[in-house]
C-alpha cells in the first residue's frame, strides 16, 4: 500500500499498487506479464513487450496513433489499462503481416499513402477493422471509420483512395 | 537528354513499406535498454515571474529519482540567430509551462510524482500579452539585457524594449505613390497562432559515456544545426561538435516545428548530470502545444493604393508580430516575411515595417509557410477587396501587377524566372472564377476566391549541404545525407535523381537516416530548399560516382570515356554496340585483366554544394543591397465553397491550387503533398483557433479542444496543378514547394466567404460562429479577435 497524491488535489486516497500477473494473446502468441494495475496497455505493449508499432500521439484517447485491436474491436490503448486484456486476445500491426502483407498494407504501399507514417499503424489497425465488418464500405463509411485516427500530413485522400481499391480484392 | 527514365514518374515512396509495416522506428520505438532514465518537467505557473528560490529536497526522497536539476546546473544559453534563451530558466520565467527544473528517475510514474514535489517560491511580474501593448512605452520588459544578446548580423534587436528584431524595406517612394493613387485600401488584419500537430510529439533522448561523449537521439529537422547548436552551449562542459553526435531515425512530421532546438538541448543537458544513462525527455501533447515554437501571432496594418486602371502604385504595411518570449529562431520568420510581404507583385513603392515583439505568450517561431502563411492572409485578403471596388476580376487585378523574371524585389534584387500568371490562370480556370454558381438549398450560397502567393526560402546566405553515395556487390546504392525525411517524399526524390544520372532503378537505392558521425553535413531540412540545394548535392555525387565508373572502365578495356554511357545498370559504348557491362559485375570486384590483375576501386563518391549567390548585406534603413533570397516558388490556390447561412458553417466544393515547381520530379508525390498542405491550410482558415486565459495560460492543449481535420473534413474535391517554368539552377529544373500549398488556403477562403454571403471577415479563423453572427446582425466586416485576452487580472 502506497499514498499517491491525486494531481493538483492535495488530497491523498488509498490505492492498492500490488503487482498482478495477467495472461493474454498478443498477435497471435500468448503472453504472460506482470503489471502495475494502472499501467496502460500502450506503454506495456511498447516498453514491456516490444511491440512499438501502436504509438504515443495523445494519451487521451483523441488521435487514434496507439489503435490495436481488442477481440477484433479497434480500441485507444492509451486508454485502456493493461490489466484489462487478462484473457483477452490483441492485435496490432505487427500482428498483420507475420507471413505476408494483406491486401490493404498492399493497397497502402501501391498508393503511397503515407506521409511521416506516424499515424499508420493505428489507421491500419481501423481500416483493418472496417474491412473485416464491411468488406465493400462507400467512400462515406471509409471516411467515418477512420475519422478517429488524426493524420496531419496526407489531408486523407491517398489513404481513403487505397483502402477503397483494397475493398475490390475482398 | 530529354526523355527521362525516373525523373518525372510517379514513382511510389521508397519508404512507404517501413511505414505500413511498422518497421520504420522513431526514437521512442528504440530500446535503450535496462538503464534508460526518464525526465519529468516542472514548469512554470506563471506568464511572467521572478524565480525565488527552489527547494528539491523533497523529491529527491521519492524512491526511484536519481537526479534533479534546475537552471544553476546549465547556466548556458542557446539560440540559433539570437541566443536569448536558456536550457533552464534561470532568474526569472516568461511564459506559462516554461522548464523551471527536471526529475530524473528510473521510472516515468516515480519522475511525475517527484516533480509534483519540487517547490519553486515565485515572485509574479506584471506580464504583457498583445504586441500592441508590449511595444508601448511603459511595458513590461522582458528581457533587460537585450541589448547585450549576441544575434545574426542581420537582426536589428532594439536593446530597452521588447522589440527583439525590427526589419525595414524601403523602395521608391510611398508618400509619391500614394498620391498618384485613384483609390487606397486601409485596414487591419489579425492572424493568430496556430500549432503544427505534427502527430509525433518531441522527444529526445541524451546519453553520456563513460568515455564523455554525447549521443543525442531526436525526431528533428536539423540533426547537424542542433549538433552545433547543443556543443556551443554546452562549450563549458568540455563538450564540442567532435564529441557530440545526433541520430535521427524516421520522424513522425515536423511542419517547421522540429527545425531548431526545442527540447532537445534538455535531453542533452540531463544526460551530462547522469554519466552512463541514456535519459529520455517525451514531451506530452500538452506541452508539444505549449512548449515547443509555435506559430507567430501577426497584426497587419495594410496600406495599399492603385490606379484606375489597376496598377499598384504604393504599398505601406506595418506588421506586429507576436513572437513570445524568445526569438531565437521566430525572429527570422519575421525577417523573412518583412523582405517578401508585398506578395508576388512589382509595385514601386513600397515601405514595410516588421517588428518582432517579445510578449509573454508561448515561445513561437517556424511553422509551413514559414511568415508566408501568416502575412499572405491580409496581402491577399486585401488585393481582392481592391480588385472589386475598381470593378475588376481579381484573377485581372493579380495578373496586371504579378511580378516577372527580371522585375525588380521590394529589396532591389531582380526577380527569377516563374509561371505566376500561368498559375493565376489555371486556378481561375479550374474554378471557373467569374462564373456564379447558385446552391441548390436556399439557405446556403456559394463563393468563390482565389490568392496568388510566393515564397523564397529563409536561409542564411552560406547555407551548404552534401550527399555521400556507395555501391555494394549487388549494384545496389545506399545513399548517405542529413536531410530529414519528415514525409515530404525526399528520399523518394533523391533516389530519382541519383537513379536518372546512374541509370538505377530507384528501388534499388537506399536513401540513410541521418547520423552525425556517418551522414555528411545537412544545414537544416526546411524552407522547402532541400530538392533544390540537396537535389544538386545528390545529383554531384552520382555524376561523381558515374565519372569513376566508366574511369574504371577505361583502365579495364581502353574505351574512351566519352564514348560510355550507362543503361539499366549497364555500362554501355556508343563505338562498340556489342560491349555491355553490369555494374554489379565490378563496382566492388573490379574487372579481371587477362594476367589476372584486377582494375577497379569500390565505387564511392560525394557531392556537396553551397550557395554562393547570397548575402545578407543589405541597409538595414532600407533593406537594398544584398541578395537574401535564392530564388522564389510561385502559385496560386483557388477554393468554391459553400456557406450555410444559418449556421455559418462552411463546406469545401473544390480546392485547386497551382505551383510553379520548375520540374515535377515526382507528381504523385507533389500531388499528395499539396492536398495534406491544402487541408492544413483549410484547418486554420475555419476552425483551428489558440485560446488562451488572461494569465497567458493555453486553454486547449490538445485535440479535444483544438480541432485539428479529420477525414469527414475534406473538401469535396482537389486540382492540383503543377505548371513548369524550369529552375535554372535546379536539380532537372525543379525547385521547392512543400510549405508553399498551404499558403493561399486562407485567403482564398476569406475571398470566398465574401463571394458567398458579403461578409469580410478580417481575424483568422474564419469559424463559423463570425459568420453567422456577422449575418444575424447585418455586419459586412468581421474584425473579432478572440485570442488575446480581453479581461487583464492582476497576478
Amino acid at each position: 500500500m502506497e499514498r499517491v497524491p491525486i494531481t493538483g488535489q492535495g488530497s491523498y486516497r488509498r490505492i492498492k499498487m500490488e503487482k498482478k500477473t495477467i495472461t493474454f494473446t498478443l498477435n497471435g502468441e500468448k503472453r504472460t506479464i506482470e503489471v502495475e494495475p494502472n499501467d496502460i496497455l500502450l506503454e506495456v505493449l511498447r516498453t514491456k513487450l516490444g511491440i512499438t508499432a501502436p504509438k504515443y500521439g495523445c494519451g487521451r484517447g483523441d488521435c487514434g496513433t496507439c489503435t490495436v485491436l481488442l477481440d477484433g474491436k479497434s480500441v485507444r490503448s492509451c486508454l485502456i489499462l493493461a490489466i484489462e486484456v487478462d484473457g483477452h486476445e490483441i492485435t496490432t500491426l505487427e500482428g498483420l503481416s507475420k507471413d505476408k502483407l494483406t491486401p490493404l498494407q498492399e493497397s497502402f504501399i501501391e498508393h503511397s499513402s503515407f506521409q511521416c507514417g506516424f499515424c499508420a499503424p493505428g489507421m491500419i489497425m481501423s481500416a483493418t477493422e472496417l474491412l473485416q465488418k464491411n468488406p465493400h464500405p462507400t467512400e462515406e463509411e471509409v471516411k467515418e471509420a477512420i475519422s478517429g485516427n488524426l493524420c496531419r500530413c496526407t489531408g486523407y485522400v491517398s489513404i481513403i483512395e487505397a483502402i477503397l481499391d483494397a475493398s475490390k480484392k475482398y | 537528354m530529354s526523355e527521362y527514365k525516373f525523373i518525372g514518374k510517379p514513382i511510389n515512396r521508397i519508404d512507404e513499406k517501413d511505414k505500413v509495416t511498422g518497421a520504420a522506428k522513431y526514437v521512442d520505438d528504440i530500446n535503450f535498454g535496462p538503464n534508460l532514465l526518464y525526465a519529468e518537467i516542472v514548469e512554470s505557473p506563471y506568464a511572467h515571474a521572478k524565480i525565488v528560490s527552489i527547494d528539491t529536497s523533497e523529491a529527491e526522497k521519492v524512491p526511484g529519482v536519481v537526479k534533479v536539476v534546475t537552471g544553476k546546473d546549465f547556466p548556458y544559453k542557446f539560440g540559433l540567430y539570437m541566443k536569448d534563451r536558456y536550457i533552464f530558466a534561470q532568474d526569472r520565467v516568461r511564459f506559462v509551462g516554461e522548464q523551471v527544473a527536471a526529475v530524473i528517475a528510473r521510472d516515468p510514474k516515480a519522475a511525475k510524482k517527484a516533480a509534483k514535489l519540487v517547490k519553486v517560491e515565485y515572485e509574479p511580474l506584471p506580464a504583457v500579452f498583445d504586441p500592441f501593448e508590449a511595444v508601448k512605452e511603459g511595458a513590461p520588459i522582458l528581457h533587460p539585457e537585450l541589448g547585450s544578446y549576441p544575434h545574426v548580423p542581420w537582426y536589428y534587436p532594439h536593446g530597452g524594449t521588447n522589440i527583439a528584431h525590427w526589419r525595414k524595406v524601403r523602395k521608391g517612394d510611398v508618400e509619391k505613390g500614394f498620391a498618384e493613387a485613384d483609390f487606397i485600401l486601409e485596414d487591419t488584419y489579425r492572424v493568430p497562432r496556430y500549432a503544427h500537430c505534427c502527430m509525433e510529439t518531441h522527444i529526445a533522448v541524451g546519453f553520456v559515456d563513460y568515455n564523455g561523449r554525447l549521443t543525442i537521439w531526436a525526431s528533428s529537422q536539423s540533426p547537424h544545426t542542433q549538433r552545433h547548436l547543443i556543443a556551443e552551449a554546452l562549450r563549458p562542459l568540455g563538450f564540442t561538435e567532435q564529441n557530440i553526435r545526433e541520430i535521427v531515425p524516421y520522424v513522425g512530421g515536423g511542419f517547421g516545428g522540429k527545425a531548431g532546438v526545442t527540447m532537445e538541448i534538455i535531453a542533452a543537458a540531463l544526460a551530462t548530470a547522469v554519466k552512463g544513462h541514456p535519459v529520455k525527455v517525451r514531451w506530452r501533447r500538452d506541452q508539444e502545444f505549449y512548449n515547443t515554437y509555435m506559430r507567430q501571432q501577426v497584426v497587419s496594418k495594410l496600406k495599399v493604393g492603385v490606379k484606375k486602371d489597376g496598377r499598384i502604385t504604393a504599398f505601406e504595411l506595418t506588421n506586429y508580430w507576436d513572437a513570445g518570449p524568445y526569438v531565437e529562431y521566430g525572429a527570422n520568420v519575421v525577417n523573412a516575411s518583412a523582405l517578401s510581404a508585398t506578395g508576388p507583385y512589382n509595385i514601386p513603392n513600397v515601405k514595410i515595417d516588421a517588428l518582432c515583439v517579445y510578449t509573454n505568450l508561448p515561445a513561437a517561431g517556424p511553422y509551413r509557410g514559414f511568415g508566408y502563411s501568416e502575412m499572405m492572409f491580409s496581402v491577399e485578403s486585401h488585393m481582392t477587396r481592391i480588385a472589386k471596388a475598381l470593378g475588376m476580376s481579381p484573377r485581372e487585378f493579380r495578373k496586371i501587377n504579378g511580378i516577372k523574371k527580371g522585375d525588380p524585389l521590394a529589396y532591389g534584387a531582380p526577380m527569377n524566372e516563374n509561371g505566376l500568371i500561368e498559375c493565376i490562370d489555371k486556378v481561375a480556370d479550374a474554378i471557373k472564377l467569374e462564373e456564379k454558381e447558385e446552391s441548390k438549398d436556399p439557405k446556403k450560397a456559394i463563393g468563390k476566391g482565389i490568392a496568388a502567393i510566393w515564397k523564397a526560402p529563409a536561409m542564411p546566405p552560406n547555407v551548404t549541404t552534401s550527399a555521400f553515395l556507395k555501391f555494394s556487390e549487388d549494384g545496389s546504392v545506399n545513399i548517405l545525407l542529413s536531410g530529414m525525411e519528415i514525409g515530404q517524399g525526399m528520399y523518394t526524390v533523391m533516389a530519382q535523381i541519383a537513379a536518372e544520372i546512374l541509370s538505377i532503378p530507384p528501388e534499388k537505392i537506399r536513401v540513410e537516416l541521418p547520423d552525425t558521425d556517418r551522414n555528411p553535413y545537412h544545414w537544416q531540412t526546411v524552407a522547402s530548399h532541400s530538392t533544390w540545394l540537396l537535389g544538386n548535392a545528390v545529383k554531384r555525387a552520382a555524376l561523381e560516382a558515374r565519372e569513376k565508373i566508366f574511369d574504371v572502365v577505361h583502365r579495364a578495356f581502353y574505351y574512351e570515356k566519352d564514348h560510355l554511357y550507362l543503361e539499366d545498370e549497364k555500362v554501355k559504348c556508343t563505338t562498340d554496340p556489342d560491349f555491355e557491362l553490369p555494374l554489379k559485375d565490378f563496382v566492388i570486384n573490379g574487372i579481371m585483366m587477362e594476367d589476372g590483375t584486377y582494375r577497379g576501386e569500390a565505387i564511392v563518391a560525394s557531392g556537396s554544394i553551397m550557395v554562393e549567390f547570397a548575402s545578407a548585406l543589405q541597409d538595414p534603413e532600407t533593406s537594398q543591397g544584398g541578395h537574401p533570397n535564392v530564388h522564389y516558388t510561385v502559385g496560386a490556390g483557388g477554393v468554391v465553397l459553400e456557406v450555410d447561412k444559418e449556421t455559418g458553417r462552411v463546406h469545401i466544393l473544390k480546392l485547386a491550387e497551382a505551383i510553379d515547381v520548375g520540374k515535377a520530379l515526382n507528381p504523385e508525390i507533389l500531388k499528395q503533398q499539396l492536398i495534406g498542405g491544402a487541408v492544413q491550410g483549410i484547418a486554420t482558415a475555419l476552425y483551428e483557433d489558440m485560446r488562451f486565459d488572461e494569465n497567458g495560460k493555453l486553454l486547449n492543449p490538445n485535440f479535444t479542444d483544438y480541432k485539428i481535420p479529420t477525414a469527414l473534413d475534406i473538401p469535396d474535391e482537389f486540382i492540383p496543378i503543377f505548371v513548369e517554368v524550369p529552375q535554372h539552377d535546379g536539380p532537372f529544373g525543379a525547385r521547392g514547394m512543400a510549405e508553399h500549398v498551404m499558403i493561399p488556403i486562407a485567403p482564398a477562403i476569406a475571398n470566398a466567404v465574401e463571394d458567398a454571403v458579403g461578409v469580410r471577415v478580417k481575424a483568422m479563423p474564419i469559424t463559423a460562429e463570425k459568420i453567422a453572427l456577422a449575418l444575424l446582425h447585418g455586419k459586412k466586416e468581421v474584425d473579432d479577435f478572440f485570442m488575446v485576452p480581453v479581461k487583464k487580472k492582476e497576478v
